[in-house]
């Protein structure tokens, strides 16, 4: 229950739940199922946030010979460091600086562009509708229709204080 | 490493000695805007309206229109 493979691990720490729910080895006769390399999650695990600036580990653990010297070196004085030196001692710590986590993905013109059209979709299946499953238009929209019920208003004096009646001339028949 | 202690207190206070003011000034605001462009002339608008309202004429008009139905038009 507390492993979980890479492949979910990705897709949580982008924040998107739904393929960290879903399972991928499902409906495989148990005899084809095979163990994909798996996260310990009762582990610390690192990470790349923008929110969390100090992962719970550091990103590489096991460390070369040339990079084991380097951490040595590093419990020294850091001036005596060289500019690579401290550079490949953060990349070692880190595996994306906040430049490269925060750098515009182009998500936006995905995003953008599937909604319009999804509206387009949508407009066409609006306009098929208008033809095939609408009902008849209701008479009561007709021009003439509209006429004599305006009229009718206008004869029963509806809200003759502010509204439509005080707007109607009734001396002269029109507008005021 | 010598910065200034924060202000630790009173930060409640200080931002209702700002925004207090303002949000009773913007509301006696609207309300008193609300008052002269809307219940005013609507009670104007009333007044006016009944100030030469004459009820006998103006039902006979309606009557004559033809939309009642417990009185028919006068000809009929």
């Amino acid at each position: 229950m507390l492993r979980l493979t890479s492949s979910r691990l990705g897709s949580l720490l982008a924040g998107r739940p739904s393929a960290a729910l879903t399972s991928s080895s499902k409906g495989r006769p148990a005899s084809q199922q095979k163990v994909s390399d798996s996260v310990d999650m009762s582990r610390p695990t690192y990470y790349d946030r923008v929110d969390m600036p100090l992962p719970d580990k550091p990103y590489k653990d096991v460390l070369s010979d040339a990079e084991e010297k380097l951490k040595q070196k590093e419990k020294g004085p850091w001036s005596q460091l060289t500019n690579e030196e401290k550079v490949a001692l953060y990349r070692l710590k880190f595996s994306q600086s906040y430049a490269e986590m925060k750098a515009p993905t182009g998500e936006w013109k995905t995003v953008l562009g599937g909604m319009l059209f999804f509206l387009g979709f949508t407009g066409l299946v609006v306009w098929w509708q208008r033809i095939y499953v609408y009902p008849p238009r209701p008479r009561t929209l007709e021009d003439d229709w509209k006429a004599r019920q305006l009229q009718r208003m206008l004869d029963m004096r509806i809200n003759p204080v502010e509204g439509l009646s005080s707007k109607w001339d009734y001396d002269k028949g029109q507008w005021k | 490493m010598s910065l200034p202690k924060p202000v630790m207190r009173g930060l409640l206070a200080k931002r209702l000695k700002f925004h207090l003011p303002i949000a009773f000034g913007v509301a006696i605001t609207t309300a008193l805007m609300y008052k002269f462009a809307v219940t005013e002339p609507r009670k104007k608008a009333y007044a006016n309206f009944y100030k030469n309202y004459d009820a006998v004429k103006e039902f006979k008009a309606m009557r004559e229109a033809g939309i009642f139905e417990s009185v028919r038009p006068a000809g009929k």
